[in-house]
């Protein structure tokens, strides 16, 4: 008891208590904290670099042109990165959702059907698709938050559900890009850089949602110590809601954006594998799946990284099954790091 | 938010800026609270003390707004209320220190001292001045942090418990609920609460319920204390009245009788 006393006497001294030996341990002490909660986005930026510069290096020609380029930061890397920005929000406090791929393939054919049967203007349609996953995202968070089920089984059911209802609705037949919406597509999605654009500028705005707003705060709060969020007067039931909803309306804006850019609105698009990149992308670049602490930017850096590694890996020839070996392993290390270094970081707290 | 002391049933001259009337509360099978009637005079520091399980907690979730009483009525400032949730008693001026402190690990200091408090500069938090608000405060009131940006995490129980302390206080509440803010502290932080608290009851209008394990220490800081029971108060005294040796006596007297009665039915 006397030995806690003395250790606690030390750390909350009286005002003033110049700089003794004791702090000049914590500053270093801090220094060290702050180079591992900054290490997260700088290990996944060096490693970003990297593969940039590799292949960059080895398949000059192939690699470094403006159609490659269009590749794979707007084909390939916008669509894994809009998709993460809601799942980092989801994970950070304490959530995930696995149906974001079929809110994506789903969400163009509420366009296509309002449009071509029902005569509802482009724009509007495309308003009410985009709205569509948000409403998905609110039954997601109402089964979650209020019927109490984990989401990880809560979005399974609505994934399948929209799976279901999108080859169904098109009679498991492709559907051609409506008329009338093809000039508010290119904004979206057809135009080279498009999708790249959108994906910054929203990167943009939830890295200071997240960073420098009250959501962010309540977000992270709720994932750090649910009960101590609630206690502290936050409703982290509607923190949850509204990350369902912001990762559901991100998911349907990639899928329109991905049938615009391939001119088709496919009932098979999308399915699990976008919403695996993205949490693949999340995790790689810092965001903790048990929530409480995440980046919009690392996970930005982290889909680029896979793309980098899909188109690269494209170009070199590699067979497509062998990239997922490079990807399985890129999780696993990312992973071991994450509770290594939470490790490291608990034994410096305790000295 | 005036007092109106017409209420019956008062003897303080300042009035009672709270009352709690036949408060029950059960989980489930569990009863923690079966008739719990309490008051808190303006200026006033009350320990409320009792044995683990007796109850203290959930009556202070009670008057926060936290948790809601299955029966029975909370009374501030003269007038019934019903707080439905903890923003709702914060606007009455109640606020809380809990036994578990609801910091958030992975927030900063200054965060977690303005949790639910931000200031904001629309549409972003205004983080300079909450991070200055928060150093100035923190030193005077000579709780020596490395710094307030730090996560909460990286410091130890006791600094943790000042914050959250710290964090209460500062909300200008007028009637503040300390759940063990002693618990994990050593001697010297929690002469530094101790202080804060002395310091709440010199300028009048604060009104303070404590609970704590240590009798020494309830006893030199409050006024009255009240000893909670098998879901009932079954003291009420003005701390000059009773002692130490008085309260010990009682919780001896409860574990004999736990003993017994076990020893009744082996």
């Amino acid at each position: 008891m006397s030995e806690t006393t003395q250790q606690t006497g030390r750390l909350i001294g009286e005002p003033g208590g110049g700089p003794g030996p004791q702090s000049s341990t914590i500053g270093i002490l801090r220094g060290w904290l702050g180079i591992f909660a900054r290490q997260r986005e700088a290990t996944i930026l060096v490693v970003t670099v990297v593969l940039l510069l590799y292949f960059g290096i080895h398949d000059t020609t192939s690699f470094v042109s403006q159609a490659n380029a269009i590749n794979l930061f707007s084909e390939l890397a916008a669509p894994i990165i809009i998709i993460a920005i809601g799942e980092v929000m989801l994970l950070i406090c304490g959530e995930i959702d696995l149906s974001a791929g079929f809110i994506y393939c789903f969400a163009p054919f509420i366009m296509f059907y309002l449009n071509v049967y029902y005569g509802v203007p482009a724009l509007l349609a495309i308003i009410l698709a985009l709205l569509s996953g948000l409403v998905v995202g609110f039954v997601n968070g109402f089964i979650t938050v209020t019927l109490g089920v984990p989401s990880f089984i809560t979005t399974l059911g609505t994934g399948f559900i929209l799976a279901g209802l999108a080859l169904t609705l098109s009679h498991a037949e492709p559907k051609d890009i409506p008329p009338a919406t093809v000039t508010i597509g290119n904004y979206l999605g057809t135009d080279g850089w498009a999708q790249f654009i959108w994906a910054v500028i929203l990167v943009a705005i939830f890295h200071v949602v997240l960073t420098r707003t009250r959501w962010g705060l309540y977000t992270v709060s709720t994932g750090g110590n649910q009960l101590g969020a609630r206690e502290a007067g936050i409703n982290v039931g509607r923190i949850k809601y509204g990350n369902f909803m912001i990762t559901g309306v991100l998911s349907a804006l990639v899928g329109l954006q991905v049938a615009f850019y391939t001119n088709t609105i496919d009932p098979l698009a999308g399915q699990y594998l976008p919403m695996f990149y993205s949490v693949t992308a999340a995790v790689i670049g810092g965001t903790a799946m048990l929530g409480g602490s995440g980046t919009i930017l690392g996970a930005f850096l982290g889909a680029i990284a896979l793309a980098t590694l899909i188109d690269g890996f494209d170009i070199e020839g590699i067979n497509a099954n062998s990239v997922q070996i490079v990807f399985g392993a890129a999780i696993l290390i990312a992973m071991v790091a994450n509770v290594q270094l939470a490790r490291v970081r608990e034994r410096g707290r305790i000295r | 938010m005036t007092a109106q002391s017409q209420e019956p049933g008062m003897t303080e001259p300042g009035g009672d800026v709270l009352r709690a009337e036949h408060i029950a509360k059960r989980f489930g099978a569990v009863t923690a609270l079966v008739d719990v009637n309490l008051r808190l005079a303006r200026g006033e520091v009350l320990g409320l003390l009792g044995d683990n399980g007796a109850g203290k907690s959930t009556l202070i979730k009670i008057i926060c707004g936290f948790q809601q009483p299955d029966s029975g009525r909370l009374v501030v400032n003269g007038q019934e209320v019903v707080l439905k949730s903890v923003d709702q008693a914060r606007a009455l001026g109640i606020d809380v220190v809990y036994q578990d402190l609801a910091l958030i690990n992975q927030l900063t200091v200054y965060h977690n001292m303005f949790l639910k408090r931000e200031r904001i500069r629309w549409p972003l938090l205004n983080n300079r001045s909450m991070r200055d608000a928060a150093r100035r405060y923190l030193d005077e009131m000579g709780i020596n942090i490395p710094s307030v940006e730090v996560p909460v995490a990286s410091l130890s129980g006791g600094q943790r418990q000042a914050i959250a302390v710290a964090r209460s206080v500062y909300s200008n509440a007028k009637i503040l609920l300390l759940d063990e803010p002693l618990a994990a502290m050593g001697a010297k932080e929690a002469a530094i609460i101790l202080d804060l608290v002395r310091d709440l009851k010199q300028r009048g209008d604060v009104s303070v319920i404590m609970i704590a394990h240590n009798y020494g220490q309830v006893l030199e800081i409050c006024d009255r204390v009240n000893l909670l029971q098998h879901g009932q108060i079954t003291l009420d005294k003005p701390a000059k009245d009773t002692s130490v040796q008085e309260l010990n006596d009682i919780v001896v007297a409860e574990y004999r009788r736990a003993m017994e009665q076990r020893q009744r039915s082996a």
